[in-house]
């Protein structure tokens, strides 16, 4: 039986419960995913959903979940979608805003320009049989990664889905479409 | 949604990435700016998004005539300032206005009753563009006629610019009793409903389905403070618009910070008090009776 947490200060909150909780199903283990506001409570994963990270990080701040995060930053997995995948960086590019530095990356705010370059596509993923459908909106990429990082995707302009350990971030958003697949990999990084 | 199998394909403005857009900003507060200092006021505050114009609707309302789109300069300085998504308003019906604004490139548009129509038959026809729009709804009706015509948000209209929420609720109830009446109703009912409200029965029977809208719904038209957009969380909308309520308040920054936090923490009553305490005055209101038939902005659209 594991929980999964997702912060839900602001953003696409309600398509990771729902996505997790497939994703639970499909692979046959016990869980649940609940929705995140003032603690951090027992959860074994944690998730940072897509929103403004601008937004998400100043809500986060004001609660002592912040805190928690950052005292269980070794062993708690946690996948960060998007914004999510902002607030994981070490590093923003050209941008103050404060992030948890979960994983060493520099990510760039809205590399791709504003939401009329926002875009679906196919992607590639390591590990995956099949192309994943990855849907990009006012995305970040990741312009660096630690030595302890692993690339999973990337596309001509840089880099859109890393693994450092037990961190997972994404530029794009699974949880809007009916693939779990993505939600089940990261669920196999958790642990029973 | 078929996605293309096309490993090279990119595919911009689709529905999915157009109503995700909108789905980025639930949980959030959109404000109305008229100058990069407001826009960044609101950023710094814990905006989602703002709105670019060249007069907040209180200001509309009072200086009478024909409001039409904000100058593209005042949009383009205000994108210039802030990292947040920037959303503009054009006309109802005005094409050519919408295209200006999604030639400039701001992040959504809303075809809004807050400006004087400018097409007397039609609203835009919104599934011709890649930028995303919201639009404004008393009713059920309303809403799913938006969404056929590709509205990736909806909002209720309220009566923007009074700082009087009777009229957000109003349509937030309408609209709230309207899904609900779908629930349990077999194919001929709904399209007897359909019918009735003047909405596009595959909608009517999604919405049935899901008892929700099937965009992101948020509420406008009146919320004055951290109390009233509470309020609006409370009865289930998925974010709010202020208008007025922001820079027409004593203290801008303070009664910005105090609504993101109202949104955030809607249903805990204790935060709410504190959230609430020591503002400064709100924006004036006015009481909907007082404005003449003619210039009730809600009327405008259909």
């Amino acid at each position: 039986m594991i929980t999964v947490g997702v912060t839900a200060f602001q953003g696409a909150v309600e398509e990771h419960l729902v996505a997790v909780e497939r994703a639970l199903h499909h692979l046959g283990r016990e869980g649940r995913a609940v929705p995140l506001r003032k603690t951090l409570g027992d959860v074994d994963a944690l998730i940072v959903p897509g929103g403004e990270s601008t937004t998400i990080s100043a809500l986060m701040q004001k609660t002592g979940m912040w805190r928690e995060i950052l005292d269980r930053a070794e062993e708690l997995p946690v996948m960060g979608t998007c914004a999510g995948c902002i607030l994981l960086a070490t590093e923003v590019v050209d941008d103050q805003v404060p992030t948890l530095g979960l994983m060493d990356m520099a990510v760039e705010r809205n590399a791709f320009g504003r939401q009329n370059q926002s875009f679906q596509c196919m992607l590639e993923v390591a590990g995956f049989s099949d192309p994943v459908p990855g849907i990009f909106i006012r995305a970040p990429l990741i312009r660096r990664v630690g030595r302890d990082c692993q690339v999973l995707a990337a596309m001509d302009q840089g880099m859109v889905m890393a693994r450092c350990r037990n961190k997972l971030a994404l530029v794009f958003h699974p949880e809007l479409t009916e693939d779990v697949r993505i939600h089940q990999y990261f669920l196999n990084m958790v642990e029973d | 949604m078929p996605l293309d199998l096309d490993l090279e394909g990119l595919m911009y403005g689709t529905e999915l990435v157009k109503r995700g857009f909108a789905k980025m900003q639930k949980g959030g507060v959109i404000m109305d700016v008229t100058t990069p200092k407001e826009a960044i006021t609101a950023e710094e505050a814990g905006a989602v998004a703002v709105m670019a114009l060249e007069r907040v609707p209180a200001d509309i309302r009072t200086a009478g005539g024909v409001a039409r789109m904000a100058d593209p300069k005042i949009i383009r300085d205000i994108m210039d300032a802030v990292s947040i998504p920037v959303m503009a308003k054009c006309r109802i019906g005005h094409i050519a206005e919408a295209r200006i604004l999604e030639s400039i490139g701001v992040d959504m548009i809303d075809e809004s009753e807050v400006l004087t129509p400018a097409d007397p038959f039609f609203h835009i026809w919104k599934h011709d563009f890649t930028t995303p729009f919201v639009c404004g709804a008393r009713d059920l009706g309303e809403a799913l006629r938006r969404i056929h015509e590709g509205a990736a948000m909806i909002r209720t209209k309220g009566e923007a610019g009074t700082g009087n929420i009777v009229e957000a609720v109003r349509h937030r109830r309408m609209i709230l009793r309207q899904i609900r009446e779908l629930r349990d109703k077999d194919e001929n009912e709904l399209m007897e409903v359909a019918r009735k409200i003047e909405a596009p029965f595959d909608l009517a029977k999604e919405t049935a389905k899901r008892q929700r809208l099937p965009v992101v719904d948020f509420a406008a038209g009146g919320i004055a403070t951290p109390a009233d957009a509470a309020l609006m969380m409370q009865l289930g909308n998925d974010g709010v618009f202020v208008g007025s309520g922001i820079f027409k308040s004593a203290n801008p920054s303070k009664m910005a910070k105090a609504i993101v936090d109202a949104v955030a923490n809607y249903d805990d009553p204790a935060a709410l008090a504190e959230i609430s305490r020591g503002l400064g005055k709100a924006m004036p209101g006015t009481n909907i009776d007082e404005i003449p038939q003619g210039e009730r902005l809600q009327e405008r659209g259909w």
